[in-house]
């Protein structure tokens, strides 16, 4: 599987970053999707079955029309009016976005919907999901027409700290120069780490819960070397306490 | 550097929230001109909120805020920088006389070669069935194909029942969306660097060219013209230009002669590509009616001649359409060439420039 992000610099040398949805999580929004199909081509058969009484003929040819109508329409519809969602979509977060980053117009979205004829043989989008497993982009063949990616739809999460922050006294603020390097060398993702495994505390069992801040602890050691008195006495998840702390807050 | 995130957070949250504003009213409000303030201001979002980000970027942020802020730069980017059209309202009756056979006349190499795919393959599926007529069953596997031609004619001819009575909606239904998929999928296979569309047109052909012969063969061609002409006239030239769009993709996906990335090529065609197809569909839909209500409907109830007038004046009406429409002043084709090149101008453009 390659880069699960999708990197875009701008004229202005603005960096940022999509992240990509991969096949799994687009055929489960395809298969959300397929249920509501199968919902509105109930919806029209039952209206096809009023109309018998009138006029079988029509009634017939609405059902016809109606399937052909919503099996092709429903993606196009939907991504169009809903900026790159189905409803499968917006249930995994899922969005359809033009592959530069620009704005996606509607003959990208009837392309990319229109191609999930060849996309979706020979059986369950196996054609599709192959190209989009070995893409770089992760796109499936109609994606790859349309100049399309399906991107994940992030939700802000603002990191509550004051209940993981230490209240009072950090004894690693002591030392404001290791202090900057570990600011300096922790990655975001152990930054996270870290403050995910506070905010979590209270779930784990003791043991693990003991664990677990030992091994935290024993990482962000590692990175820096604290003089013996900011740290003696110290209990593991203290110490953590202390690392967010430092990370994430000034005073 | 942030040394406070939460303070951080509490500043810059309220930009973040009125570009977010600004932009969800613009996404659902696609039409809507900013005023020069707005503009500005709304610039001016994007590069405080694109700062932020930057600082993120540099430190051990949460990833979460992280990757919203990149979401909405991402957002914010799309609709600085969008240089295609996309103010102008669509207007149907622009888009069918003048907009779709432009689209067609730009693209006559690749119509040419769906012709002369089809015709190949009728030549083909002729001389087969000509050369052994056993083989009708491989050539035509439909069973209302497999009776001998005289003898359905005279089976037709002498019909007193309309075998279509009641069910001519349903008919015209059922033509209409398999022929549209049939075209769909004829599209569609261009992704195979047009190889899924060659065989999908020969086939077509190969099908097109036997019948004829076993028609004629027969001597029932006026039948036949009668048949085929009123609906065909529209159908067959609707799956050709299917097939010229599947030709537009694969040209577009092979890229000969061209020294634009692959993305620039595709993105190049794509409005292409959508015009043809909607331009197919539409023809079906026309061609669907016409082969429900009147191509069944032999002589004595509509003579074959007046079927035969019919089919050639609609073909004469869709050629000069495809000829003529829209125009043929430079200056119109340049402009929706401009339009679908995502706002490069035409060469002729540049060069007075």
């Amino acid at each position: 599987m390659n880069s699960p992000s999708l990197e875009i610099r701008t004229p202005e040398g603005i960096c940022f970053s999509q992240m990509l949805a991969g096949p799994i999580a687009r055929f489960l929004a395809w298969s959300l999707d397929l249920f509501c199909i199968l919902v509105l081509l109930t919806l029209v058969s039952y209206l096809a079955l009023l109309l018998i009484f009138v006029s079988p003929g029509l009634a017939v040819a609405l059902n016809t029309l109606g399937y052909f109508v919503i099996s092709i329409g429903y993606g196009i519809v939907c991504e169009w009016f809903w900026r790159g969602q189905t409803l499968g979509k917006r249930v995994c977060r899922l969005r359809v976005v033009d592959a530069e980053g620009l704005r996606l117009q509607f003959h990208q979205v009837v392309i990319r919907n229109l191609l999930r004829f060849v996309d979706a043989l020979p059986l369950l989008y196996f054609v599709g999901g192959v190209v989009c497993w070995f893409s770089p982009k992760c796109q499936r063949l109609g994606d790859i027409a349309g100049g399309t990616v399906v991107i994940r739809h992030p939700r802000l999460l603002e990191p509550d700290l004051d209940q993981v922050l230490p209240g009072k006294f950090n004894s690693l603020r002591q030392y404001p120069h290791l202090a900057a390097r570990l600011r300096q060398g922790v990655s975001p993702a152990e930054a996270a780490l870290a403050v995910q495994a506070l905010l979590r505390r209270d779930h784990f069992q003791p043991e693990a819960r003991v664990a677990l801040f030992a091994e935290l602890a024993a990482h962000f050691k590692s990175k820096v070397d604290f003089p013996p008195e900011a740290t003696d006495g110290i209990a593991d998840e203290q110490y953590i306490r202390n690392v967010v702390g430092v990370l994430y807050s000034e005073h | 550097m942030i040394v406070d995130l939460q303070r951080f957070l509490a500043n810059e949250r309220p930009v973040w929230s009125e570009l977010e504003g600004m932009l969800d009213q613009l996404e659902r409000e696609p039409g809507v001109r900013m005023s020069l303030e707005q503009a500005q201001r709304f610039h001016c979002l994007f590069e405080r909120t694109a700062a932020d980000l930057a600082k993120l970027r540099t430190f051990s942020s949460e990833p979460e805020t992280r990757r919203y802020l990149e979401h909405l730069v991402a957002r914010a980017y799309g609709e600085i920088h969008e240089t295609r059209d996309r103010h102008r309202g669509f207007r149907p009756l622009h888009w069918f006389f003048a907009t779709l056979p432009q689209t067609f006349r730009r693209h006559l190499r690749a119509f040419a070669m769906s012709l002369t795919v089809t015709v190949a393959g009728c030549l083909l599926g002729g001389l087969a069935l000509a050369l052994d007529p056993e083989a009708k069953p491989v050539l035509m596997p439909f069973p209302h194909l497999q009776q001998d031609p005289a003898q359905r004619v005279a089976q037709e001819e002498q019909a007193t029942a309309d075998r279509l009575a009641g069910a001519k909606t349903t008919f015209s239904a059922f033509l209409m969306t398999h022929n549209t998929k049939v075209s769909i999928l004829t599209l569609a296979l261009g992704m195979s660097w047009g190889v899924g569309t060659v065989l999908m047109l020969f086939y077509n052909g190969v099908i097109l060219g036997a019948v004829t012969v076993d028609y004629v063969a027969a001597g029932q061609a006026r039948f036949l013209l009668g048949w085929l002409l009123p609906h065909g006239a529209i159908e067959i030239p609707a799956i050709l230009i299917a097939g010229q769009a599947g030709f537009v993709l694969a040209s577009a996906l092979i890229g000969w002669g061209s020294r634009r990335p692959l993305t620039a090529r595709l993105r190049q065609v794509s409005g292409d590509i959508v015009t043809l197809i909607f331009g197919v569909a539409l023809l079906l839909v026309w061609a669907g009616f016409v082969e429900a209500f009147l191509s069944q409907y032999h002589e004595p109830v509509i003579p074959y001649t007046a079927k035969i007038a019919f089919g050639a004046l609609e073909l004469a009406a869709l050629t000069l359409f495809l000829a003529r429409s829209g125009g043929t002043r430079r200056g119109r084709d340049e402009e929706t060439a401009s339009s679908i090149n995502g706002g490069v101008p035409a060469k002729s453009e540049r060069a007075s420039a």
